[in-house]
């Protein structure tokens, strides 16, 4: 049984995350992160040896597309979503680069 | 700065990360185009934009490419890689995420070999992987814009980056390493080698070590290198910055540093320490790339010969030299130009001559590629043969060439008409010869003396008398004689 996850951990995932916690939030997630963990940790005593790790659950095979171009989206539409645009370009405060 | 005698008691290390664009039609994820220099945000969709919901599906022909580059650079192609999330928010990268690959990937464990004037040269290539470019932020306006304003156009285009052991010791052999890199991207067709566009660009690894130390030095990761001047003064200027730190009694940091081109040194980019932390893990929305053993047999067969590879058979089997051989097989294009016209001319060290004289003269003259060049390989070829017969003196070829070139006219045509062909007769040759001596008897008084340096002014007066078609050995021969100057056979 590995150590129970940290408040301190969870704030720097949130931070990494762009996520802002208030104090009852991080408490409650600090809870529930750790009891999903823990829930991992219970899997991790099935005996796996002789299955192949798996990244994913399908082998889905050579699933791939033909190298051909098609028409993208109007400008217009391309920026509309954007919550701040001009010229076709969309905008962000400054980033220094 | 200092000195040469104290940075050297140092060893620099360095190892470079290449990123190269593939050349494919469409992005790898989506169906949008990846040429350059489109209006902004004209060549999006929301797969590249990273809009909720859109999934990607790959593009066969960047794992095409990959593996060619993988292939040509010595790597074990795996047959099954997988793509990975690399998480981090910056404005030009829509999803959040990058899509790259991290743990295995598609090829590894490969060498770049080739000769340099220090000897043969190898260099480990650690990895080549797949991943995706981001968008390009424009700050546009610097000091007084609060914006900064971003075009995805370039968001999705396929890119490989090909990542070195640390096997390189010298700024200028990075240089050089990454210029043979590039050539063997461009000749295998992955690559457009174009640095001013970005479709090719390199980061550098560097720590020095004490001399004999084996252990390695902290490392600094130096980006924006986007030229081979950039790399070779980013490189040299950051072995002196250590160094300084080092003979300080300072620690350098592990860092990430910017080239700063206007001020000619690298500089901190600050970043917090978690910005590195990129959480990696395996991407859900892709499946792993499975590779057959016959798609990579079909890659291997499909590849041209390398650069390296055609200089070493124009060195061993066309007796060319080290210099012409090099910048012939450069180019695939340009060495196919000079084997055409080798073939034709039945004499490749002339060809080459021609090929790396008058032809590259006139490419450069006009601001052209190979592709533009003003006269066909077997047409030359057949000039070079005429020379190299005897039919034309050489001097009588570059003027034929001058004729042929751009005009599509025969070099036996222009010899024909314009009746060039060379004297060899010596009857024919020995009345010019004469009229030469009797013109010039100053000259040949020097001649007749011993000056052997006067001889030479006279063949070029019979050339000039015989508008370029005496044959200059035969004329030089005959002025002896006529002179009973030493030498005489």
């Amino acid at each position: 049984m590995t150590e129970r996850l940290t408040r301190t951990e969870v704030e720097r995932i949130a931070r990494l995350a762009h996520l802002e916690l208030d104090d009852a939030e991080a408490d409650r997630l600090t809870r529930q992160l750790g009891d999903i963990l823990t829930y991992f940790e219970r899997l991790r005593e099935v005996d796996t040896s002789g299955v192949e790790a798996t990244t994913h659950p399908v082998s889905a095979g050579p699933r791939m597309r033909d190298d051909q171009s098609r028409e993208s989206l109007p400008r217009d539409e391309a920026v509309a979503g954007a919550p701040d645009a001009a010229d076709g370009l969309f905008r962000v405060p400054k980033v220094i680069g | 700065m200092m000195p040469d005698s104290e940075a050297s008691r140092f060893e620099p290390v360095i190892g470079l990360e290449i990123h190269a664009h593939l050349l494919t039609e469409s992005k790898i994820f989506c169906s949008c185009r990846t040429s350059f220099g489109a209006a902004p945000n004209s060549h999006v969709c929301p797969v590249c934009l990273g809009l909720p919901g859109a999934l990607p599906v790959l593009n066969r022909r960047v794992v095409e490419l990959a593996i060619r580059a993988g292939l040509a650079l010595g790597c074990t192609v795996q047959r099954c890689s997988i793509f990975a999330r690399k998480n981090y928010f910056y404005p030009d990268l829509p999803k959040g995420y990058q899509i790259s690959q991290y743990e295995q990937p598609l090829a590894s464990d490969g060498m770049l070999s080739y000769e340099t004037e220090e000897g043969q040269r190898t260099v480990r290539i650690t990895r080549v992987h797949l991943e995706e470019d981001a968008g390009k932020s424009l700050h546009a306006g610097e000091t007084q814009s609060r914006h900064t304003t971003l075009d995805y156009n370039r968001s999705g285009v396929p890119l490989i980056e090909i990542v070195t052991e640390p096997d390189l010791r010298a700024p200028a052999t990075a240089g050089d390493f990454f210029a043979r890199l590039r050539a063997v991207l461009m000749a295998i067709g992955v690559n457009d080698g174009n640095m001013e566009e970005g479709s090719l660009r390199c980061d550098a690894n560097v720590s020095l070590r004490p001399r004999g130390e084996t252990a390695l030095g902290v490392k600094v990761e130096v980006k924006n290198l986007n030229s081979f001047r950039f790399l070779q003064r980013a490189l040299e200027h950051e072995i002196i910055r250590q160094a300084d730190c080092l003979e300080m009694g300072e620690e350098v940091v592990q860092e990430t540093r910017l080239w700063n081109e206007a001020r000619g040194r690298t500089e901190s980019m600050r970043s917090k320490e978690e910005a590195h932390d990129y959480r990696y893990f395996p991407e859900p929305d892709l499946p792993p790339i499975e590779v057959s053993d016959e798609w990579i047999s079909e890659v291997r067969a499909s590849l041209p010969e390398l650069p390296e590879t055609r200089k070493q058979r124009y060195l061993r089997e066309l007796g060319l030299s080290a210099t012409e051989a090099g910048q012939l097989a450069e180019q695939a294009d340009l060495a196919q130009f000079f084997e055409d016209t080798a073939r034709t001319a039945g004499n490749a060290k002339t060809a080459a001559h021609w090929v790396m004289g008058e032809v590259t003269r006139h490419l450069k003259t006009d601001g052209v590629g190979i592709d533009q060049v003003g006269v066909t390989a077997d047409a030359l070829g057949r000039l070079v043969g005429l020379v190299d017969s005897g039919v034309i003196s050489s001097s009588t070829g570059k003027t034929v060439f001058e004729k042929m070139y751009g005009s599509g006219l025969e070099a036996e045509e222009i010899v024909e008409r314009e009746n060039l062909v060379q004297i060899g007769d010596r009857n024919e040759l020995e009345a010019l010869v004469t009229r030469v001596i009797s013109e010039q008897p100053d000259a040949a008084a020097r001649v007749r003396g011993g000056h052997e340096g006067t001889l030479g002014f006279l063949v070029g007066r019979v050339m000039k008398a015989s508008r370029g078609r005496a044959n200059p050995k035969l004329a030089g021969e005959l002025l002896r004689q006529q002179l009973r100057a030493p030498g005489v056979t």
